[in-house]
């Protein structure tokens, strides 16, 4: 007897991004509010980082709580039943638990249960490698509908004190809707990591250290200047590779929505891909602060929202922290 | 071929005055960049990136906090040369 072929799921050529849903921490906090911790001053924030304020949640407002808001969002500007999610993707650093995973209880909470459910940890690369993620999942034919989440609760994890980080740091969440589409909405994705930079930027302790008592509760730190070098220079590589892979030039885009890491990142990697004027450039660092995962969906809907951009326009996006991870991906703006 | 030490000072003050507009005759060699000239931890990077494209050198990430004045600079390209 002779063995089966076996089935194969049945490809669609091209996905998009549907809609996209945003969340933010409830407290507007000042760089006053935070300038006395670090020994510093609102006009030097200002100046080094561009960061008027930042948002935070408070005890009362849970990564899970803006995740859910942000993923509903998401899904009513879809129109799409959730029970018609085929995966949920969760991009976080934050979820204080090993285990279970963030993604397993947001799909719960949304009606998207009994969908595969799982958590990616790359940090501020990581929305945009689970759009990434997405895109193969809808194109594969394993899902007709991704839910993306980028969502922070960085405040969790800050030592006031910390000069190197802990003031630019905000919390949210950013989702995005990714289905089939008759026409290509994503790009190739460019993305990958560099472990010889492992730290970079990261924690200051390990958990076990915390555990044993050798260390206090682990925080957010990073090496600002290696940071900013590999932000800029490579991460100029990174997107413009992502152009090419898309074969557009940047004369194309009607937006540039980076990471929000730091204005100074921002306007540099702008300068080095000779970003024309013509093109928007996403500084929503100004308000939000930087929210590691979140902060691209959560720039990009602001454009959106403002009226900035519109539908049916190019967008770069790229993601980049630590890892170091890196991802970017030249969408068609929702 | 490799430059000398007031060519190297040259190319610096121009790659400070670029990217700050700090004036090319205030970039001396016992200036701090930090304490005399304000260019900060981020400036101070770019700086750095420019002068390795600038004098085909390589400053490691490591070594640009031993760089506190512009003589420290200086020698350290002219000797990576």
């Amino acid at each position: 007897m002779s063995q089966p072929t076996l089935n194969q799921y049945q490809p669609v050529q091209f996905s998009k991004i549907y809609s996209l849903g945003a969340a933010r921490g409830d407290l507007t906090v000042t760089n006053d509010d935070v300038a006395g911790a670090i020994d510093s001053s609102d006009e030097w924030i200002r100046q080094r980082t561009g960061i008027i304020t930042r948002k935070r949640a408070s005890a009362d407002r849970s990564l899970m709580d803006m995740a859910v808001e942000a993923s509903n969002q998401a899904i009513a500007a879809a129109g799409i039943d959730p029970a018609e999610i085929g995966a949920v993707l969760f991009s976080t650093i934050t979820h204080p638990f090993q285990t279970p995973s963030a993604a397993a209880l947001l799909a719960f909470k949304i009606g998207a249960m009994p969908a595969p459910a799982f958590d990616i940890s790359a940090a501020c690369a990581g929305y945009c490698y689970g759009i990434a993620q997405a895109d193969a999942l809808v194109r594969s034919g394993m899902a007709k509908y991704v839910l993306v989440v980028g969502g922070e609760k960085l405040s969790d994890f800050i030592d006031p004190t910390d000069r190197s980080i802990s003031f630019l740091l905000g919390d949210g969440a950013g989702a995005a809707i990714v289905g089939p589409s008759d026409k290509p909405g994503i790009s190739p994705t460019v993305w990958g990591s560099d472990g010889s930079h492992w730290e970079a930027v990261g924690m200051t302790h390990s958990l076990l250290e915390f555990r044993d008592g050798t260390a206090s509760w682990p925080t957010l730190r990073q090496e600002g200047q290696t940071v900013f070098r590999w932000a800029v220079w490579e991460m100029a590589k990174v997107a413009q590779q992502a152009l090419d892979a898309a074969g557009v030039q940047a004369s194309d885009l009607a937006a540039l929505v980076t990471h929000q890491a730091n204005i100074r990142i921002i306007d540099e990697l702008a300068k080095q891909l000779k970003i024309p004027e013509s093109v928007v450039i996403a500084r929503d660092i100004v308000y939000t602060g930087n929210t590691s995962a979140a902060s691209v969906p959560l720039a990009m809907h602001a454009l959106l929202e403002s009226g900035e951009i519109k539908s049916g326009g190019l967008a770069l996006q790229i993601g980049f922290g630590a890892g170091l991870a890196f991802g970017a991906q030249v969408v068609v703006l929702p | 071929m490799a430059l000398s030490q007031s060519e190297v000072l040259a190319g610096l003050a121009d790659i400070v005055n670029d990217e700050t507009g700090i004036a090319t005759a205030s970039v001396q060699l016992d200036k701090s960049f930090t304490d005399d000239l304000d260019i900060d931890s981020i400036s101070m990077m770019t700086i750095v990136v420019n002068a390795e494209d600038k004098f085909g050198v390589k400053i490691p990430d490591e070594e640009v906090k031993n760089l506190i004045t512009v003589g420290d600079a200086v020698n350290f390209i002219t000797n990576a040369q």
